[in-house]
């Protein structure tokens, strides 16, 4: 498209890569919020089941898919306000930065292998990188509330969520080493074909890591039975307990915006991305089986194959919430230092020996030309030195940029 | 002058200085059951000191009885633990019959064990999902309550009520059951017994349950005497009493012939007269965990005593027998009459002057007791604590403050 500007258009090349930059953008911001939306609908429905209810009934048809609209028409309206005593411009700015940080680290997550908001060479340090900001939304919050509640809420977070970044890091870090590229497109493609080839089933110790993974994604993402920082039967409502209306309906997009984007994470990293467990394109014929998806209909596989996993993910993360009790602070952190962290970094340390000892992987269905651990010639450029995607921002575009325009 | 401050070296190790903080959880509070206030003093998330504020609900209901007959006085009676009322009610209709030496039917004694053991259940359902709640789970509430409901359509049908039901009087019970009562009773108790099997999975054996409780609040049985706790709080400690077999006699005569074991722990177990989970390895005894379960086994424990009272009450033949006169006149003299209710021993005294109305009427609170014993078993804990130890209690501040 942005070839078609130029050329035939005869756009400056500078807006045509601005305009493009701005349409993934707001594609990006587009979807999730929708989804966001559509998550907290289904969070709805799902407790309500779990729970012996029905759950929205009314709003728009039977299924009351149309509350999580009405709330936010509801929010909307809602008076603005601030506690005396709190820091106005902090206390303004904390929603918004949580809720930039969790929707900026989507330009880096690949929803098939050429559906990438922005592809980068260090995709998952990206991604991991801007969520991690989410926490200071949180701080941002809780200091500026001019509440004890909010103040205890952020110190919690605080704590908890800079923690499990360590375990979270070396978790992430097993299929970096898999794949021998930070670029999750790269991560994703070399899952294709069964899905033996998926990371997950790598080795026992990718399989372990994953569920470290998932543990240490719940709690970094502040869902139960982590959810320390607004523990309501506690902390009445943690750091958000002065926030109302759109303010603190930002901050609940950001809580489900990260939840699925952790889960998306998930699936890239150790289930083989837009790769189902069948290769259902290759063998129809549709695609040569290199996890290189082209045509319409195998990039919509692609797409659904990976929007599926992530929002299994996000269920399981509600069938969680609504069965575990809360923990305490001590034992989260005890969760994280004393069994996390270690368990990862003997994982991590398996699963180095494991690609030396059986560099070309043992479940590996395929005729084994592509060696999970190597390393390709020119791998800073994207694998095979191909051209970015079209529909991508030009990878020249630093990182930093690309998440200004959003954020911005 | 500035200057000098400044370099002070006292005013920057001022500066630096960690404080103590007041936190106020209360009287607005999503876990203080009710308008509990309770006044925090933190050091980071360690507590080290917790006074609880109470009188939010306080309506005079003792004054109040002595401006009315007693009869008139069930509703407020109600409204005191308004989570097993008719527990209320069976306490005051005691004390007053006492007094009064009024002796009721055989059949309405056991309709009082049967209802009054059902409203036990209904509360210690309350207590169980309330204390989820507390804990951060919500699905087990609503578990609880939707058991609840059913024991509420049956007292409904009973006597017309949900949650005041006035329906335990002096001198017997306002009316009788109407007919096929009790096999829709005998249905839910069917129907029940299996679902306390997954009240356990979800918390009793929960592995984050049992980290959240054991070893959390213990109290010990010298302080819990000391404090006056009563029911579960107490036999959670281990010390072995319950009204319903050390009270006094003409609370005792109303379960003659009924056989049930006070659920408490003897030589390291409890009462094998059921399966059920074994205690988990690092709860002590007195702590949270023990408290929460003495009332889960209280739950079957209950359900064997209604089941008696119904092959009981449908054996009686003859009528119910009518309660007394609104206006019936209380003897001079005065009388004291502790029941067990599910929060603990309900002890009330009242004072006859010869007249219909009582001349003194006063109502000693289990919760009441058992909350003053929070300052001791929150000293130290972590603010996550204090909810599961006020929730370990189970208070009703509508008795508390009466």
């Amino acid at each position: 498209m942005a070839e078609y500007l130029i050329q035939t258009v005869g756009l400056p090349e500078w807006l045509t890569w601005s305009l493009m930059a701005v349409l993934s953008a707001v594609l990006i911001l587009n979807l999730m919020a929708g989804g966001a939306l559509v998550f907290i609908w289904a969070e709805r429905k799902v407790s309500a089941r779990i729970q012996d209810r029905l759950g929205p009934t009314r709003t728009g048809g039977s299924f009351g898919w149309l509350q999580s609209l009405a709330d936010g028409i509801k929010l909307l309206a809602k008076e603005d306000l601030m506690p005396e005593g709190a820091d106005g411009m902090l206390f303004r700015v904390a929603p918004y930065v949580s809720f930039c940080a969790s929707f900026a680290a989507f330009i880096g997550l690949p929803f098939a292998f050429d559906m990438v908001g922005l592809r980068l060479n260090v995709g998952v340090f990206y991604v991991v990188a801007v969520l991690g900001l989410e926490v200071f939304g949180v701080i941002l919050a809780g200091y500026a509330s001019a509440s004890k509640w909010s103040l205890f809420g952020a110190m919690r977070e605080a704590a908890q969520v800079v923690s499990y970044e360590v375990p979270l890091g070396m978790c992430i870090v097993v299929p970096v080493m898999l794949a021998g590229t930070m670029d999750l497109v790269t991560i994703g493609e070399k899952q294709a074909g069964w899905f033996t080839n998926w990371y997950l089933f790598h080795d026992p110790f990718t399989f372990v890591v994953f569920w470290v993974y998932v543990t240490c994604a719940v709690a970094s993402v502040n869902r139960a039975p982590f959810d320390l920082a607004e523990a309501e039967s506690e902390l009445v409502a943690g750091f958000h307990t002065e926030y109302s209306g759109l303010r603190w309906s930002f901050f609940f997009m950001a809580e489900y915006s990260s939840m699925f984007l952790v889960s998306g994470l998930a699936a890239v990293l150790f289930l083989g991305g837009w790769n189902g467990p069948v290769p259902l394109a290759t063998l129809a014929g549709l695609s040569e089986g290199t996890g290189e998806t082209t045509g319409a209909l195998v990039r919509l596989l692609g797409l659904a194959n990976l929007l599926g996993k992530a929002t299994l993910g996000v269920l399981i993360m509600m069938w969680i919430r609504w069965t575990l009790p809360r923990l305490r602070i001590d034992q989260v952190m005890t969760t994280c230092l004393k069994y996390c962290t270690p368990i990862a970094a003997a994982m991590f340390a398996g699963a180095m020996v494991w690609l030396w000892v059986f560099p070309g992987g043992v479940l590996n269905l395929d005729d084994g030309s592509r060696r999970p651990g190597e390393i390709r010639e020119g791998w800073l450029e994207g694998p095979g030195g191909r051209a970015p995607a079209a529909a991508t921002a030009p990878a020249s575009i630093p990182a930093e940029e690309a998440v200004a325009e959003v954020a911005g | 002058m500035s200057q000098v401050i400044d370099d002070d070296p006292r005013i920057i190790e001022f500066d630096v200085r960690t404080d103590e903080m007041l936190v106020n959880m209360g009287p607005q509070h999503p876990s203080t059951h009710g308008v509990l206030r309770l006044v925090l003093r933190t050091d980071g998330e360690v507590v080290s000191e917790i006074e609880p504020h109470i009188g939010y609900l306080h309506r005079c209901a003792e004054k109040i009885g002595e401006n009315i007959s007693a009869r008139q006085f069930i509703p407020y009676t109600d409204r005191m633990d308004y989570l097993a009322a008719m527990n209320m009610n069976l306490g005051w209709s005691l004390a007053v019959e006492k007094l009064m030496r009024h002796q009721v039917t055989e059949k309405a004694r056991h309709l009082r064990v049967l209802i009054s053991e059902l409203s036990r259940i209904a509360s210690h359902l309350v207590g169980m999902g309330a204390y989820g709640l507390d804990l951060g789970t919500f699905s087990p509430f609503l578990y609880a309550f939707r058991e609840r409901e059913k024991i509420l359509d049956l007292f409904e049908e009973a006597c017309g009520a949900r949650l005041t039901y006035s329906y335990i009087t002096v001198g017997g019970l306002t009316a009788d059951l109407p007919p096929g009562w009790l096999a829709r009773c005998e249905d839910f108790l069917n129907q029940f017994e299996p679902v306390i099997r997954e009240y356990h999975t979800l918390l009793t054996t929960n592995a984050i349950f049992v980290k959240r409780t054991a070893s959390i609040g213990v109290l010990s049985p010298e302080l819990a005497i000391n404090y006056g706790c009563s029911g579960p709080v107490l036999r959670g400690s281990g010390v072995d009493q319950d009204m319903r077999r050390d009270g006094e006699s003409i609370y005792t005569a109303m379960y003659d012939g009924y056989a049930f074991e006070v659920a408490v722990m003897k030589d390291g177990h409890y009462p094998r007269d059921h399966v059920y989970p074994a205690v988990p390895h690092d709860a002590v005894l007195g702590d949270c965990w023990h408290r929460f379960f003495v009332r889960m086994l209280e739950v079957v424990q209950s359900m064997d005593l209604v089941r008696q009272a119904i092959d009981r009450y449908s054996a009686c033949k003859g009528p119910l027998g009518e309660p007394v006169k609104v206006a019936e006149k209380i003897p001079v003299g005065d009388v004291y009459l502790e029941t067990e209710c599910p929060k603990g021993q309900m002890g009330f005294y009242l004072v006859g002057n010869g007249t219909a109305i009582p001349w003194r009427v006063r109502a000693r609170s289990s919760s009441f007791s058992n909350l003053s014993v929070l300052a001791e078993l929150c000293h130290g804990c972590l603010i996550a604590d204090v909810p599961a130890i006020v929730g370990s209690l189970d208070i009703v501040m509508g008795e508390i403050d009466r």
